[in-house]
C-alpha cells in the first residue's frame, strides 16, 4: 500500500474493563456492604492493549470470535462507551451501525420514522430533506410512508432501516453483522452496496464473523481474540487465521465427544488406509467409509452421501449391496477444509429408502500446505495446471 | 461547534415531537387532553375547596390561586418523574449511539414543559372568566417558569444518573414529591400556617415560585418571599437552592454519564 495515506482512526493501546455487577439477589444487607465495601468488585478485561490504524478509503474488517473484544472495540469506535484507557481519534464525522433502525418508534409513520432515525444518525431536517426521496425509492415504499411502522412487515421495516443507513452518509461508516439480517435478497443489497462503497472509496469498518465478505471487500483487516490483536495485515491471511482458530477449537472438541454408536444395525465409520478410524485429515487424503450391517434380504443398495456441515451437498455415491454385510468404500475427494458428514440411506429393489443414517459421523478436513501456504483453497479443488511462458 | 449545535436541535426536535405524538396515539380526542386534563382537574377541586372544605374562602379568586399551584406543581411532578426514569427508558438508543446523553433527560422534561404551556392557557382563560384583569405583572409568570424549570431539570439529571445503577430512587422520589406537595402549599392557602412557621416554607423554591406566581396572576394578597421575610440575604435561598440543585445534578450526570451505556 502507499506510504503516505490519510489516516482517519487512530487507535492508541485500547484497554477496556468491566465492572461485573454483584449478583442482583443478593440481601438487603449484602447490598448495605457492597455499597460500604467498594473495593470487591469483580472486573473482567475485554479489551487488552489494541493498536491499530485505519486510512481514508480503507474497507477494513474487524474479526474475531464471540467473546473476543470485538463488539466491545466497535461500540468503544462509536462513542457509545469509553476506553478504561488508551485513546481513539477519529477523523471526519462518524456513523455507527450497531443495529439498523436504532430509535424506530412503531407508533410513528414510515416517514416520522426516517427523519428520527436521520437525527439520531447526525442529519438535520433540512439535510433529510434531500435525502429523503432517495431513501424511499431505494426501500421501494413510495405507497407506505404515511402508515405506522407498526403495520410493516418486518422485511420492510428492515429495508427501511437499510435505506437510511446507505443514503445518510458520513465519512466513516460502521458495520456491525448487518449481513446477518435479511433474506438472501437483503444480503445480495447489502453485498452490492459495498461494492458501491469499496468502488466510491468510502472508509467503511465492517465487523463480521463472515470470512467470505472479508475476503471479497476488505483491503486491510484485523483478528482479534481473548481481547489482544492478534494479526494485522491483507483480508486473506487474517481470514485464514481466523479459521485456523476455529477449526483447533472444532478439531479438539470432536476428539473429546465420545462416539455415540448406540446399538444399530448399521456400525459406520471414516477410516484411513489401516483401517483405523479417523476425524480428521488433511485434504487430499484418501479415506474410505466402511459400513457393515446386519444381513438384511430387503436390502439392495446404500446410498451414501457426503454433505459438508453446513448443509451443502457434495457428492452420493450409490453401492450395490445384494447379499453381503460391510464393505468399505475407498475415495479420494479434494475436499476443501472444514466439517463435513456422512449419512447412508439403505434402498429396496424397488429404489426405496429403507432406513437412513443421518449426522451420526462427522470429520474435518484441514489445510493441505506446501510450505505453510495452503496450495488452494475454496470448497473443493478441480483439477488443474500451470503453464509459464518466458516472454522475451 | 456549529455542527454539534443544529445535530443536537435536530435529535431534541426529533424526540420531543416523537413523544407529543405517542403520547394521545389512538386517543378520540388526541391532544385536546392536554387541555381537558387540567380543566377537569380544576372542576373537581373546585367543587371540593369551594364547598366541601372551604380552605380558601378568604383567598380573593382562590380557584385560579388553586389552579395556578396544580398545573406548576403537576409540571415539576411530570418533568422530575419522567425525567428520572428518561435515560433507562430510552436505554436502546444509549447502548446502541453516541448522542450526547443530556439530550435525552431535556427532551423529557420539554414534553412536560410543552405540557405545561398548554395547561397554563386554561389557567388564564379561568382568570379572565373570574374577572381577574390581564396586566403586565402577568409577564412574571416566564421568569417563575424558567426558575422551576432549571430546578426540575437539576433535579432530574440526577435521578436520572442515580436510577442507571439505583433502581429504587424513584419509589424514594415518589414518596418526597407526596409530601412536597404538602410542603409546597398547593391546595392550602400559606396563611393558614402558623406565621412563625411560614418562612421555613420558602427554603423550598417551590413555595417561592408558586406563591410568587399567585402574587403575580391571581391576588396580591399571596404571602411571598418578598413580604414574609426582611432579611434580604436570606431572599436568595431558594435561588441559591436551585443553582445548587442544577449545578450539581448536571456534574453528577456529566461525570456518570460516559458509564451508561455499560450499567443500563
Amino acid at each position: 500500500m502507499s506510504v503516505s495515506r490519510e489516516v482517519a482512526v487512530t487507535v492508541n493501546d485500547i484497554h477496556k474493563e468491566f465492572v461485573l455487577p454483584q449478583s442482583k439477589n443478593s440481601s438487603f444487607k449484602q447490598t448495605f456492604v457492597n455499597i460500604v465495601k467498594k473495593n470487591n468488585k469483580v472486573t473482567q478485561k475485554v479489551l487488552d492493549g489494541v493498536s491499530f490504524e485505519v486510512y481514508k478509503g480503507d474497507f477494513f474488517g474487524i474479526v474475531g470470535r464471540n467473546g473476543s473484544g470485538k463488539s466491545t472495540l466497535l461500540k468503544l469506535l462509536a462513542g457509545v462507551y469509553v476506553p478504561t484507557s488508551g485513546e481513539i481519534s477519529i477523523k471526519g464525522k462518524l456513523t455507527p451501525f450497531i443495529e439498523l433502525g436504532v430509535g424506530f418508534n412503531p407508533e410513528l409513520s414510515g416517514r416520522d420514522n426516517v427523519y428520527l432515525n436521520g437525527a439520531l444518525l447526525g442529519f438535520d431536517r433540512k439535510q433529510m430533506n434531500t435525502m429523503y426521496d432517495d431513501i424511499v425509492e431505494f426501500a421501494e415504499l413510495g405507497p407506505f410512508m404515511d402508515q405506522k411502522l407498526k403495520n410493516y412487515s418486518s422485511g420492510m421495516q428492515v429495508r427501511l432501516a437499510f435505506s437510511i443507513a446507505i443514503k445518510a452518509k458520513n465519512d466513516l461508516l460502521i458495520f456491525d453483522e448487518v449481513l446477518a439480517v435479511g433474506d438472501e435478497a437483503f444480503q445480495r443489497k447489502c453485498l452490492d452496496v459495498f461494492e458501491k462503497y469499496k468502488a466510491e472509496g468510502q472508509t467503511v469498518i465492517l465487523v463480521t464473523h463472515d470470512m467470505e465478505t472479508v475476503r471479497r471487500y476488505c483491503n486491510r483487516a484485523i483478528l482479534i481474540n481473548d481481547g489482544k490483536l492478534i494479526k494485522v495485515g491483507s483480508p486473506r491471511a487474517v481470514a485464514d487465521l481466523y479459521s485456523d482458530l476455529n477449526n483447533q477449537q472444532i478439531v479438539s472438541e470432536m476428539e473429546h465427544a465420545k462416539p455415540s454408536h448406540k446399538e444399530h444395525h448399521v456400525h459406520l465409520q471414516i477410516v484411513d488406509d489401516n483401517n483405523r478410524q479417523l476425524t480428521s485429515f488433511i485434504a487430499g487424503t484418501e479415506f474410505g467409509v466402511s459400513l457393515a450391517w446386519k444381513e438384511n434380504h430387503e436390502v439392495d443398495s446404500f446410498v451414501v452421501n457426503l454433505f459438508r456441515k453446513s448443509g451443502e451437498h457434495v457428492t452420493s455415491f450409490r453401492v450395490p449391496v445384494s447379499g453381503r454385510n460391510s464393505f468399505v468404500l475407498k475415495t479420494k475427494p479434494l475436499l476443501g477444509k472444514g466439517k463435513y458428514t456422512i449419512s447412508i440411506e439403505a434402498h429396496d429393489k424397488n429404489d426405496a429408502i429403507i432406513s437412513e443414517l443421518r449426522g451420526e459421523t462427522e470429520f474435518f478436513v484441514t489445510d493441505q500446505d506446501i510450505e505453510g501456504v495452503p496450495a488452494w483453497s475454496g470448497m473443493i479443488s478441480v483439477d488443474h495446471s500451470v503453464e509459464y511462458e518466458n516472454k522475451g | 461547534m456549529k455542527y454539534l449545535h443544529s445535530r443536537n436541535r435536530a435529535i431534541l426536535r426529533e424526540m420531543v415531537s416523537t413523544d407529543f405524538k405517542v403520547r394521545y396515539q389512538g386517543s378520540v380526542l388526541g391532544y385536546f387532553w392536554s387541555l381537558l386534563k387540567p380543566l377537569f382537574l380544576f372542576a373537581i377541586l373546585y367543587v371540593v375547596f369551594m364547598y366541601i372544605i372551604p380552605l380558601g374562602k378568604d383567598v380573593e379568586h382562590f380557584p385560579v390561586y388553586l389552579l395556578l399551584g396544580i398545573v406548576l406543581w403537576n409540571f415539576f411532578t411530570e418533568a422530575t418523574t419522567l425525567g428520572a426514569s428518561s435515560v433507562v427508558a430510552r436505554g436502546d438508543l444509549i447502548r446502541k449511539i453516541s448522542i450526547p446523553r443530556y439530550l435525552v433527560v431535556i427532551s423529557s422534561s420539554l414534553s412536560a414543559l410543552i405540557n405545561l404551556g398548554l395547561s397554563l392557557i386554561v389557567v388564564f382563560i379561568f382568570a379572565l372568566f373570574n374577572g381577574i384583569m390581564p396586566s403586565f405583572s402577568w409577564l412574571l409568570i416566564i421568569p417563575l417558569i424558567i426558575e422551576l424549570y432549571v430546578f426540575a431539570l437539576g433535579i432530574s439529571f440526577f435521578l436520572s444518573a442515580v436510577y442507571v445503577k439505583f433502581r429504587d430512587v424513584t419509589y424514594i422520589w415518589e414518596i418526597v414529591l407526596q409530601a412536597g406537595f404538602y410542603a409546597s402549599a398547593i391546595i392550602f392557602p400559606l396563611t393558614l400556617v402558623p406565621e412563625i412557621y411560614q418562612k421555613w416554607f420558602f427554603l423550598n423554591p417551590i413555595v417561592q415560585i408558586v406563591q410568587d406566581a399567585r402574587f403575580a396572576i391571581a391576588t396580591d394578597t399571596s404571602i411571598t418571599i418578598w413580604s414574609s421575610i426582611a432579611n434580604s440575604w436570606a431572599l436568595l435561598i431558594p435561588f441559591a437552592v436551585v443553582a445548587v440543585c442544577a449545578v450539581f445534578g448536571g456534574l453528577y450526570f456529566k461525570r456518570h454519564s460516559k458509564y451508561f451505556a455499560e450499567d443500563i
